[in-house]
């Protein structure tokens, strides 16, 4: 019989809202130590804007515009001029994952904006020495019934962003926002951001009903191709659409829903010719997850073959084409390990995919994801984690971030 | 064998529990209907703190005859802890994610011994 004694011990408390992110984070932190001398990038992270709503609403060039947010917000809204879809409000699976329903962790005022701490607190708790940050409510605004209000958002926040955030730390980049239901409007913002350092690629908001291979487009699209950084189709949902409001519960629209925008315009930009039109133009499919890649692959090669005069400006096969562009990994489908292997092999993983946490979204997937994937090589995963990111984006390949240790010892530990 | 006073066991609140950390092992502690369970602070999924999450009743849904849906209800028995990550819900009674009970939170030891709550932590590294 052992005889039980009163050794010393510490008590965790819950997560909270209130629970810093290192805190939350810190079983991750405990994995980054098994991989100090990986580079990492996070291709796909996100800011809560409406958090900081009130900038980006006082930097609307339209002044009427402006003054209809003002108006909105003086009235209480948080989310004055969006276009929220229904269900909105679920994503935090009601209460459960609290990371997404908001941060509200104390911040030093005298250590910057509010968002780069919390961003620098993500990245040092996952260990990663570059995080590209996309913005959360505002991918819905394909969907809204005014274009202006689109144009008039995209042109606040993409200057909230680049004026605002990312000059406060090198390790933060972003994507620019395009407005893309208005052409000339993503025109003007390519022309004046494409020489911006931390702009270092281009974002369409992927949920919209607007064809990807429309002729209103192609200068666009020349005028990226121009600037050699890529452009990201950043998938969503909407519960809204006709047919997806036949489905009832949010898991059912949300594991649909964000696939369906990619399966629609992945196939507009093969059948159309656009990878032939624009040879250089790199391409980077974000949050849809990696299932959908071989799955659509295998349509369109099954019926390009018997149906190839529909896609005259097509040189190889459809499946070619998707096996030259780029995949963020989240949300990484894993429950069948053969079939994950497969879509690997299928799109030449260890060259195409990028890595990608979602933070704080409430399936996000930490880098440990990918370093437990058991069938990968140790270059594949260093490729996945950081080094495909690298290259595609031009990033110096250094280390940016402290040691895990390090980032455990400053955390406040008390969750 | 490393083993833990970690209190009163009239001091848990009922439902309730505790999540504490040794040596870098965490382990929570609950107390159901006056029963206590323990479990390592790992979710299988990921690695989050499933302990240190929300502890809510499982959701179940009303059937009548012939199929007939009759909506949600909360459980008045199963009690489960949620992941804080990514919401896998284990019920406390057992450590098992109610979806798929093949998932499920490594047990420790814990009983009570002369009112207090003894827990047997396992060792670092595991």
């Amino acid at each position: 019989m052992h005889e039980p004694v009163n050794r010393p011990f510490r008590e965790l408390q819950e997560i909270t809202l209130q629970t810093d992110t290192r805190d939350i984070l810190s079983h991750e932190t405990k994995r980054a130590i098994d991989r100090e001398d990986y580079f990492l990038v996070d291709i796909d992270a996100h800011v809560s804007e409406t958090q900081f709503w009130p900038e980006i609403i006082g930097s609307i060039d339209n002044e009427v515009i402006r003054q209809w947010g003002q108006a909105g917000m003086e009235r209480g809204s948080s989310a004055a001029l969006l276009n929220l879809s229904a269900g909105t409000n679920y994503q935090d699976v009601y209460g459960r994952i609290l990371h997404q329903s908001a941060l509200r962790q104390a911040v030093d005022p005298a250590a910057g904006h509010r968002f780069t701490q919390m961003a620098r607190r993500s990245m040092d708790a996952m260990g990663l020495d570059y995080q590209v940050v996309f913005p959360t409510p505002m991918l819905l605004l394909g969907m809204h019934p005014q274009d202006e209000v689109e144009v008039a958002l995209a042109g606040a926040y993409n200057r909230w962003v680049s004026e605002r955030i990312l000059p406060e730390d090198p390790r933060l980049k972003g994507l620019l926002f395009l407005p893309f239901n208005t052409p000339e409007a993503c025109e003007e913002l390519v022309q004046k951001y494409a020489g911006d350092p931390n702009i270092i690629g281009f974002t369409i908001a992927s949920t919209r009903n607007k064809p990807v291979h429309h002729n209103a487009y192609m200068k666009l699209y020349a005028m990226i191709e121009e600037t050699g950084k890529p452009l990201a189709f950043h998938s969503g949902f909407n519960w809204d659409d006709p047919s997806f409001r036949q489905l009832n519960r949010f898991i059912s629209m949300h594991s649909i829903s964000f696939v369906h925008w990619s399966l629609i315009h992945m196939t507009n930009w093969i059948i159309n010719g656009l990878p032939e039109r624009f040879p250089k133009l790199k391409l980077i499919w974000v949050e849809s997850g990696l299932a959908w890649i071989p799955f659509l692959m295998q349509r369109l090669d099954h019926e390009y073959l018997m149906r190839s005069c529909e896609a005259p400006l097509l040189k190889k096969l459809p499946s070619d084409y998707m096996r030259d562009m780029y995949y963020a990994t989240q949300p990484m489908e894993r429950s069948n390990p053969r079939l994950l292997q497969a879509t690997f092999e299928a799109v030449n993983a260890e060259t195409q995919f990028l890595f990608a946490s979602d933070w704080p979204h409430w399936d996000f997937d930490p880098p440990s994801a990918i370093t437990d994937i058991p069938f990968l090589s140790e270059q594949a995963k260093r490729n996945i984690l950081g080094l495909n990111a690298a290259r595609l984006f031009n990033l110096e390949v250094k280390k940016m971030r402290p040691k895990a240790a390090d980032a455990l010892s400053t955390r406040p530990g008390v969750s | 064998m490393r083993e833990f006073n970690i209190g009163p066991a009239f001091a848990f609140a009922d439902p309730g529990r505790k999540v504490i950390e040794a040596d870098g092992v965490e382990v929570g502690v609950f107390k159901v209907d006056g029963e206590f369970y323990a479990y390592q602070n790992i979710c299988p999924h990921n690695g989050g703190p499933a302990c240190q999450g929300k502890m809510i009743y499982k959701v179940e849904e009303l059937i009548a005859e012939h199929g007939v849906s009759k909506g949600l209800v909360f459980s008045k028995t199963q009690l489960n802890v949620t992941c804080p990550w990514h919401g896998y819900e284990f019920d406390i009674r057992s450590g098992r994610h109610q979806g798929d009970g093949s998932v499920r939170l490594a047990a420790v030891k814990v009983r009570v011994e002369s009112g207090d709550v003894i827990v047997t932590m396992p060792a670092p590294g595991l």
